[in-house]
Parts: structure tokens; C-alpha cells; sequence
């Protein structure tokens, strides 16, 4: 009986550890894939994001052109730099 | 098997066949099997690894991925270059094949001639990669996809701008459509700014595009970002004002440089003539450099401060030691040298002042000869700033002079050595330092260099002093004042070197100078070359433009006023709240805002 029973249960021992292993590896395969996937949309994302933050930059940096502020304030907003008589310093 | 068959036949037609017929029939069936096993072993075993590879080819294709190169910033973090996503449009001749209706379309989104577009295509034919455009935006690129013809595909890459144009574009320089640096910051720090592409596997389609990502072999890595010591708005004003100059004195060229004097930090470089950097098809060749750096002169009269620092760093003289300058001209080893003027007897001070040739000579040949190059040498000039910048020029700084006496005294007055602006610049940060030598750099400094000690800082001092008389009213240099600044400075108009000799008629036009003088946290270089509308002197050409430039920085670097001029209007309020607590702390953390000079 008992070397019989022996093997009968050493068998089913690793039966059960086989087809652990083979779940767990169609799980983590799984997984793999499923992670891959999300991988490519958030890096599709940070292109997409990347190719947006370049875009503002240089629109801001068009915007905030100091040529363009100079002639705005100069030509739209009638503004001067001031003449040093026409400075005043405040001693606190 | 035999036997059952023969029964089903016999059963089922009634008479027995011919045995000739089923067999004939047998061994084609077996001859069948025999051949089509032995390809499956042939393909399957033998050459499996060829068409396992060969599928892959067809199927999988490793790709790069393109690395991000590194920005470039000012040193308050605004950008002056960028990289952004684009695509690249590439074909396969190998596999292309349009109709006629879908080329034309083709050839309309991409603005070339069809006829020209095909001629293109059919020069590769033996290639299996072409550019059909290269950099194009990505609503482009999907409608190019959206055709569906066979052989067409896209690829990553970045596309490199330059906000700031032709502002910083000597500076800054450029990388090529291939992201590799060729000029200027770009070129010098290309390493750094450089990613490392990636690898990946992706399936590619029927029409040899890539559908899906299967693995990535390598991440890139992407560049990494370089925070210049450039100031963008103090550049802007810089190179605004330069440009302005330069037009109307109708000159050839210019540059200005703007340094830290604690730092060493290049503020503001300017040259004119600039370019386009954003669109390089109209660049001419001269017009990338950056002549700061790059371009040597003979600094004339600019030299005269740092010939009195040799002077007063021997001992021999003080600044109001008295130096006899008539009749306005003197021989030298059988030369002659003369000042404009007969000025009579000038202290060391009213040598600078008025920028007597015959004055600096006398002084400079009553010291050592080692002695008065041991000074230049020691400051800079004719060696390396060690910036990094690329193709600078070291300038000359010849031994002849300790030799030969007239050669001695003609560099005391700038001529027989040449500089760049950049060195002028850090020569006069070492004056206006108190003494110390610093290493100039385009990168920002997180931590003041200590430099080098070259002269005392009483020398220092009263070369600053001196250099203040030479943009009095009665200096050569007037018209560098700042309103409410202290100015110190020197003015030089030098004859250019030409292949006949010094030319008669073409001039350099320069000014260098620091603010404030008493405590000096800018020196600026200006160099305007060859002004041909009457106008030459340095007093007259460059020194507006310091003038200009430095009242905007002071400003803009929030430096407190220490001159402002007598009988200006001065609202004083401590009468009346002397006793509000802000007044007199902000007064005990603004020391000069108290004004030493009131």
C-alpha cells in the first residue's frame, strides 16, 4: 500500500504543481501582453503630449517674442522708456 | 487493407480491374507522398532557420526609435531650442507600385511635379530606401498614408526649432536635419545633447508599414537639456541694438559680449551679420560665425588700461604721476608715434582720459619689458578662454616685443597683438573683478568661479577710477554714460590691417566698458567693424551702443542707480515716517540704495 500510495500522491503532488506553473504562465504571458498593449498606448501618449509640449513652447515663445512685446507696447500701447529726467528715485 | 479494398471494388463494380491500373495509381499516390514529405523536411528541418528568418523579414522589421535631442535654455529656462515630433515620409522602390491617378495625388500632397516625383522614384530603383519628404507635420503624413500605395511608410524623427531666430542663431548655432550639431553651443555640446536612439520590433503590413509593436529590443535614450548663461531678454536688447548700429553706420560687421564679473558668465553675445536659423537655404557662408569668438583685431587703444595695470602693478607709478606728452609726437627706434593732439603734460589718469599714444609709450617703456607682457599675458590676451566654444580664435600675443622697443610701445597702445572680443571682455571682468582672473563660460554657473588673482585690487580700483575720467564729458567716451550709473571705460578706433598695411580709411570701432564702476556687475565689449558713413571713432560708433544696452540691463538685472546726477530730484520720505519699521529695514538691506555719492 505504501509504496504504491506513495507514488499515486507524489504524482498527484506534482500534477497539481504542473498545472500551476502552466496557469501561472499563461497568466503572466497574459499579463506580458496586457502590460505591452498599455506600454504602447502611454507611450503613444507621451509622443502625443511631447509633440503637444513643443507646439505650446514655441507658441509661447512666438507670443512672448521680445520683438513683438516692443513693438506692441511701442506702436498698440503708445508706451516709452522713460527719459532719466523723467525718473524720479524715492530714497526710503 | 489490401484485401478489403480489393473486396469493396470487386463488390462494388461487379468485375475485377485491371491490376496494372491500381497499381499504376498506387505508386503515384506514394511517389506523391514521397516528394511532398520530402520538401516538408527540407523546409521544415533542413532550411528552417532560412525560412523562419526569411518570414521574419517579411513580417517583422526592427526599427529605431528616435531620440529626443536635448533642449537648449536660457539661463532662466526659456527655450531657444527645441525638439519636436515630426514624420518623415520614405519609400520602398522595390515595392512600390501606384497607378497614375494616386501618384498625381500623391505628388499634389507632397507640392513636387509628378513627372519629377516619378524620375525620383525610378533613379532609386535599385535601392530599397528613399526620403520622399522629410519633416513633415503629421495631418500631412496620414493623409499621405491614407492613399494606401504599396511601398510608402513613415518614420519618427524630430525636427529642431529656434525660437529665438536670428537673435541668438551665432550662439546658439545649429543642428542638421539628421539632428547632428554643425555650429555653435549645438556643435560644442553635441555629445551631451545627443540621445541614444532605440530598437524596436514591429509587424509590418501588405504595404510594408508598421501596424504593431512587438517588442522593444533598446529604449532610447533621450538627450539631455544644457541651461545657457545667456540671458534672452538682455541678448534680445543686445543684439537689437547692435543690429541698429551696424545699419546706420553702414559697417560690415559687429559684436558685442556681455559678461558677469562674478561669475564669468556670458550674458549676451551678439554679431551682426546674423541668420535665419529657422530656415538655413538663404544662409551665406560668413554669416554663421560667431565673430566674438572667433574674429581677431588688434584692440588699439583698448589695450591702454591694461599697459597702466602693468605699470601701476610694478611700483614705478601712481595714478597722478605726471607724463610729459608734448609736442604730440615722439621717435621710437627711428618711428614715429603721435597722438592726435599735443596734450602736454597728462597725469596717468589724463593718459587714459585722452588716450595719448605718446603718453601710454612713455610708460610702458619704463618698465620691464617682462614686465608689461607678463600683464597681458597674465590677463588673457593670445590664449584660449577655455569657453569650448567651437573655432575659437586664440588671438596673438608675440615675444618680439620684448626685444624691440618700438614693437613694445605700439602694444602698449593695441597694435601688433590681436584679441577677441570675448578675451577684451575678460580681461576688463579681471579689472572690474578686483583683480581676479575668471574663466569665461556659456553654461550657467551654479557656483562664482574664485579666478585667478592678477592684479591688486588698489590697481583695479584705480584703473576703474581712470577709466571713469575717459567717459566724463571730457573723455573720449561721452556718449557711453549711462543716466544714474557710474561708468567706467575705454574707447578704441583702430586702423584695420589690410593685405597692403593699415588701411587709411577703414576703421574698427570699439568700445569696452563696465557698470556700475565703483562695484561692477557687467563689463561689454562692443566691436563695430569698418563704419563707412563718416562717423569712426569708437567714442562715436560703440560707445552708443554700450550706452544703450547697459541702461536697459541695469534694469533688467534690477541693479540699484549709485550716481544718480546732482540736482536731480530725489523725493527723500524719511522725514517723514521715520518711525515705519519696512523704511528702515529695507534701508539696512539695500545699502546702496542709501547712495555713498549724495
Amino acid at each position: 500500500m505504501s509504496e504504491r500510495q506513495r507514488i499515486v500522491s507524489i504524482t498527484a503532488v506534482l500534477f497539481v504543481v504542473v498545472m500551476v506553473t502552466a496557469i501561472g504562465l499563461v497568466y503572466s504571458k497574459h499579463k506580458t501582453r496586457k502590460l505591452f498593449v498599455e506600454l504602447q498606448a502611454l507611450n503613444k501618449e507621451v509622443v502625443s503630449l511631447n509633440t503637444e509640449w513643443g507646439r505650446l513652447q514655441l507658441e509661447q515663445s512666438a507670443w512672448s517674442d521680445r520683438g513683438r512685446i516692443e513693438q506692441i507696447a511701442r506702436e498698440k500701447l503708445g508706451m516709452v522708456i522713460p527719459e532719466a529726467e523723467q525718473v524720479a528715485f524715492i530714497k526710503p | 487493407m489490401k484485401t478489403t479494398l480489393k473486396t469493396g471494388r470487386q463488390i462494388k463494380s461487379g468485375k475485377a480491374l485491371m491490376p496494372w491500373r491500381r497499381l499504376t495509381v498506387l505508386i503515384a499516390f506514394v511517389c506523391f507522398v514521397v516528394v511532398l514529405a520530402g520538401r516538408a523536411l527540407d523546409m521544415q528541418v533542413l532550411h528552417s532557420a532560412f525560412f523562419e528568418q526569411q518570414g521574419e523579414a517579411r513580417q517583422l522589421r526592427n526599427v529605431t526609435i528616435p531620440a529626443n535631442r536635448g533642449d537648449i535654455v536660457d539661463r532662466n529656462g526659456e527655450p531657444l531650442a527645441i525638439s519636436t515630433p515630426v514624420k518623415s515620409i520614405w519609400l520602398n522602390p522595390q515595392e512600390f507600385s501606384a497607378e497614375a491617378a494616386s501618384l498625381k495625388k500623391l505628388a499634389a500632397l507632397l507640392s513636387i511635379d509628378p513627372s519629377s516625383l516619378k524620375k525620383k522614384i525610378s533613379t532609386y530603383k535599385d535601392r530599397e530606401f528613399m526620403y520622399l519628404k522629410r519633416h513633415v507635420s503629421p495631418e500631412l503624413a496620414s493623409s499621405v498614408l491614407r492613399l494606401n500605395i504599396e511601398g510608402i511608410a513613415l518614420q519618427d524623427e524630430y525636427r529642431r526649432y529656434y525660437p529665438a531666430g536670428e537673435v541668438a542663431a551665432n550662439v546658439i548655432g545649429f543642428a542638421d536635419i539628421d539632428d547632428n550639431g554643425q555650429e555653435g553651443i549645438e556643435l560644442a555640446f553635441d555629445e551631451w545633447l545627443k540621445g541614444e536612439p532605440g530598437r524596436k520590433q514591429v509587424i509590418r503590413d501588405r504595404l510594408g508599414r508598421a501596424v504593431d509593436d512587438i517588442k522593444r529590443i533598446s529604449p532610447s535614450e533621450p538627450g539631455k537639456p544644457i541651461r545657457l548663461s545667456v540671458d534672452k531678454s538682455l541678448q534680445y536688447l543686445t543684439y537689437r541694438t547692435l543690429k541698429a548700429a551696424v545699419l546706420k553706420h553702414n559697417a560690415v560687421a559687429g559684436s558685442a559680449v556681455v559678461l558677469d564679473v562674478d561669475s564669468g558668465e556670458v550674458l549676451a553675445i551678439a554679431n551682426q551679420p546674423s541668420f535665419n536659423v529657422n530656415d538655413r537655404s538663404q544662409m551665406r557662408p560668413g554669416s554663421t560665425r560667431n565673430r566674438a569668438v572667433t574674429d581677431v583685431y588688434e584692440p588699439g587703444s583698448t589695450m591702454k588700461p591694461l599697459t597702466v595695470a602693468a605699470a601701476l602693478e610694478s611700483g614705478r607709478w601712481r595714478d597722478y604721476y605726471k607724463v610729459e606728452t608734448g609736442p604730440g609726437y615722439m621717435q621710437v627706434m627711428g618711428n614715429t608715434i603721435r597722438d592726435t593732439h599735443n596734450y602736454g603734460d597728462l597725469d596717468v589718469a589724463g593718459v587714459i582720459m585722452k588716450s595719448s599714444n605718446v603718453g601710454i609709450s612713455k610708460i610702458a617703456l619704463s618698465l620691464d619689458a617682462e614686465q608689461q607682457w607678463n600683464m597681458y599675458h597674465k590677463l588673457g590676451i593670445g590664449t584660449d578662454t577655455g569657453s569650448g566654444f567651437p573655432g575659437e580664435a586664440t588671438g596673438r600675443l608675440s615675444t618680439n616685443a620684448l626685444n624691440n622697443d618700438f614693437e613694445r610701445a605700439t602694444l602698449a597702445f593695441g597694435y601688433g597683438v590681436s584679441v577677441t572680443s570675448l578675451q577684451l571682455a575678460r580681461a576688463y571682468a579681471a579689472i572690474a573683478s578686483g583683480g581676479y582672473l575668471k574663466p569665461v563660460s556659456f553654461l550657467k554657473q551654479e557656483h562664482p568661479p574664485q579666478g585667478e588673482r592678477v592684479m591688486s585690487a588698489e590697481t583695479a580700483a584705480s584703473i576703474r577710477k581712470m577709466m571713469q575720467q575717459a567717459v566724463s564729458l571730457k573723455g573720449t567716451g561721452k556718449q557711453a554714460r549711462v543716466a544714474n550709473y557710474s561708468v567706467a571705460g575705454k574707447t578704441g578706433t583702430v586702423h584695420k590691417f589690410t593685405a597692403g598695411g593699415y588701411a587709411e580709411d577703414r576703421y574698427l570701432s570699439i568700445f569696452t566698458g563696465m557698470v556700475p564702476a565703483e562695484n561692477p556687475k557687467l563689463v561689454m565689449v562692443v566691436m563695430i567693424d569698418e563704419p563707412r558713413n563718416g562717423e569712426y571713432y569708437g567714442g562715436e560708433v560703440s560707445a552708443p551702443v554700450f550706452s544703450k544696452v547697459m541702461a536697459g540691463a541695469m534694469r533688467l538685472l534690477d541693479v540699484p542707480p549709485d550716481s544718480v546726477e546732482a540736482g536731480r530730484l530725489v523725493l527723500d520720505t524719511r522725514g517723514k515716517n521715520t518711525q515705519h519699521p519696512a523704511a528702515t529695514v529695507s534701508r539696512q538691506l539695500n545699502p546702496a540704495a542709501n547712495g555713498e555719492n549724495t
